[in-house]
């Protein structure tokens, strides 16, 4: 039931937008479903009631209801208001003074070592800071710094740790390195530890009392639950965190902590980790993660994503016939080339608008390789007129692409659904003033 | 009897393997207690629901529990208490859960950062508390010195351990394991995988054919399929299960970093709708710190 949490709001949105008429009893239907949207989000339940109250306020302010277009004005105030809680701006790295000492502390497994790995490849490659080193002063799990060492070398930053088990011994004596040393940034990577591990949390105070960092980025799961509120207040009472880094988003956790624990510790969200590799490191954009936390999608990425692999010239092309909704299968197929080259359908399928909804869709790549194949079976004349294909086409096409007869009955009768899921879209399109513009692409209510 | 030496043993930190042998940071519904010292429960569903909530426990397990005590007008703290173990026990007692028994081969898996490794030692310390020949099968061949975590606690415990080299198929590092386990009369294969999003298909299907592999040489009901789950896990945690459940359908669940006080109240809605038992629960760094899951301790504990 709640999981359409999404889903519902975007009906409630919707009815508010068609209508152009909002109520009192609209705003606190949507208020509602917005709360079970963070709740499901895990956004922490004293922030969620804090944000609620607030947007709630800044309804009543701003004459929401005596507005030209309530509906719109009431979506964009919620989204700027769920922005602002998450940070303002995108803030990177503090890299003021050399040498940069930054300290990733944070849970066990929450991803430090290849964030170090990550925030030095960012810095060699991105901010002009070619020698960075490496400390591993993780002495507690086994072969950390073995892991440490071998991800310094893939990304060409030094490494330094010593044989021994002593952590604060290990970054003082790299610290202390540097005096001999040309290095312009130091990362420390330290052992996973629990916030409530007042023993371990001790170690680190005595590290930061003996090295000047420049920034102690807390690493957070961006899967963590009510817990983020304790565990970002623990570390920051410990320590005093300069900024969050957020992992493991590309998973499809829809990320409520991030909004937690910026809520609590009031330092800024710097980076989110997405992959595996060392170069999965992106900027945090609150507006994105905004929408993502609202069950909305992340259209934002998604633009980019379709930017960075269409032309500009596809892309207009794709966007006429979608609006006069003359689409045929030929062009059915290029999209399905173009979709295909921005990676997994179901990642992409979960940062549309709504798509959140879409989750349990199972979308297979060999079924997208079997559209592919019947498609190239077509002829020219079937692929553009697609209601000529009659019993004895539909058996040649089978043959020629190696499916059953109804595999491709099934594969028309959706293809004229997306052709009317299109026509509305094109319809919609005059709703959203400026896609891909400052305001997030016409969030699709 | 052989104990595996913790590694890195921190003063004061040496958890044994016995029953009740830790204590949660917080009581997990305390603060129940002190709501209901003031009045009736009806007047006070909002301070219900902002404790399960806090817990981690599903939003629809909670609202049918907060309609219960409107409609059965349950007004104070025992009354609620009763409620909330009994829905929680039914939960957690499935009765696909059978008594526990060993099983030849355990296949760990998980999303990155759960806890694999360090629990695929502390099970192999279990096993071989019984007088068991244990195998290790170092399969995590993409995280950089994955292999080198599992070998240092094989050394530690004296287990042997199956290895392949980085960046090498998973698979193939299983097949020598099963081999070896086959032949070299050894009670119980401990299989590490790597950590995987349950979102990645590829990754999924790697493990559908890890599975495939070791369904050669053992049938289907000597296996347990674990997911090991970090208790300070939100709502993902269900959203895991499901798909790891999907893809290589799970035999149960193990609930780590439970000395968080995290409350670890996502294995509810887990047990309750795929019918999966949670078979184990982790709470430190020491190779003793585990226990076997036992549903009616843990609601007890709840309400401590």
């Amino acid at each position: 039931m709640f999981e359409n949490v999404s889903g519902k709001l975007y009906d409630v949105m919707r009815k508010i937008r068609g209508t152009g008429v909002i109520s009192e009893k609209n705003i606190d239907d949507a208020l509602k479903d917005i709360r079970m949207s963070l709740l499901e989000a895990d956004v922490s339940y004293k922030v969620v009631k804090s944000f609620i109250e607030s947007v709630k306020q800044r309804s009543i302010g701003e004459d929401v209801l005596k507005s030209v277009s309530p509906g719109q004005q009431f979506t964009k105030m919620v989204q700027d208001e769920l922005a602002s809680f998450l940070g303002d701006k995108n803030s990177g790295l503090d890299t003021g003074r050399r040498p940069m000492l930054y300290m990733l502390i944070g849970l066990q497994g929450s991803g430090k070592t290849t964030t170090a790995a990550k925030l030095a490849n960012y810095l060699i490659k991105e901010k002009n800071t070619p020698r960075v080193m490496l400390v591993g002063a993780d002495t507690y799990r086994p072969a950390a710094k073995q892991q440490l060492e071998k991800l310094a070398a893939a990304v060409g930053a030094e490494f330094y740790t010593e044989e021994h088990d002593d952590p604060v011994k290990i970054a003082v004596n790299a610290y202390k390195s540097l005096e001999t040393k040309a290095i312009d940034a130091v990362i420390f990577d330290t052992a996973g530890r629990l916030h409530v591990d007042a023993e371990l949390l001790e170690e680190l105070k005595k590290m930061k009392a003996a090295i000047p960092f420049t920034e102690i980025l807390l690493v957070a799961d961006a899967m963590l639950g009510q817990e983020s509120v304790n565990v970002a207040k623990n570390f920051n009472d410990a320590v005093a965190i300069t900024g969050i880094i957020l992992t493991k988003m590309d998973g499809d956790a829809r990320g409520g902590a991030a909004l937690s624990m910026k809520h609590t510790a009031g330092v800024p969200i710097k980076f989110m980790g997405t992959g595996e590799k060392t170069d999965r490191l992106e900027p945090f954009y609150p507006e994105r993660i905004a929408s993502r936390i609202l069950g909305m999608g992340d259209v934002v990425s998604l633009v980019e994503k379709v930017q960075q692999s269409v032309t500009a010239q596809d892309a207009k092309k794709a966007e006429e016939k979608f609006r006069k909704a003359n689409f045929n299968l030929e062009d059915f197929l290029e999209q399905l080339r173009q979709m295909r080259k921005l990676g997994p359908m179901e990642e992409i399928l979960k940062m549309m608008p709504g798509g959140a909804g879409l989750s349990n869709l199972n979308i297979d790549e060999k079924e997208m390789s079997h559209i592919e194949a019947i498609i190239l079976s077509m002829t020219r004349r079937e692929r553009n007129h697609p209601e000529i294909i009659n019993a004895s086409r539909r058996a040649r096409i089978a043959g020629g692409s190696g499916v059953k007869p109804e595999r491709i009955s099934r594969l028309l009768k959706q293809f004229a659904q997306a052709k009317k899921m299109m026509k509305s879209m094109g319809k919609r399109r005059h709703n959203i003033p400026n896609f891909g513009g400052d305001f997030p692409g016409g969030m699709g209510f | 009897m052989r104990r595996p030496t913790p590694l890195n043993s921190r003063p004061g930190k040496n958890l044994k393997m016995e029953k009740n042998s830790f204590v949660k940071p917080r009581g997990f519904l305390e603060k129940l207690k002190n709501i209901f010292s003031s009045g009736p429960a009806r007047e006070h569903i909002e301070d219900v629901e902002e404790a399960l909530i806090e817990a981690d426990i599903d939003l629809e397990i909670i609202s049918g529990i907060l309609e219960a005590i409107k409609r059965d007008k349950i007004s104070d703290y025992e009354g609620v208490k009763k409620l909330l173990k009994d829905i929680f026990s039914d939960s957690l007692n499935q009765p696909s859960v059978a008594p526990q028994a060993l099983k030849k081969v355990i296949i760990l898996c998980g999303i990155n950062g759960a806890g694999k490794t360090t629990t695929a030692a502390k099970l192999s310390g279990i096993y071989a508390k019984n007088g068991g020949k244990v195998i290790f099968a170092a399969a995590d061949t993409f995280r950089a010195a994955a292999i080198e975590q599992l070998e240092a606690w094989a050394k530690a415990s004296g287990t042997r351990i199956i290895k392949g080299i980085d960046g090498g198929d998973p698979a193939a590092v299983v097949f020598d394991a099963v081999k070896n386990a086959k032949n070299g009369g050894c009670d119980m294969l401990i299989i590490d995988t790597a950590g995987r999003l349950h979102t990645k298909s590829n990754l999924m299907l790697e493990l559908g054919k890890i599975k495939k592999v070791v369904l050669k040489d053992y049938p289907e009901d000597e296996i347990d399929t674990l997911l090991v789950i970090d208790a300070n896990t939100g709502k993902n945690a269900f959203s895991q299960a499901k798909e790891f459940n999907e893809s290589i359908k799970l035999t149960g669940v193990i609930l780590t970093k439970f000395d968080s006080s995290a409350k670890g109240g996502s294995i509810i809605r887990i047990a309750h709708e795929l019918r999966l038992p949670i078979k184990y629960m982790t709470y430190g760094e020491d190779a003793g710190a585990i226990s076997v899951f036992d549903p009616q301790e843990f609601v007890d504990k709840l309400f401590d």
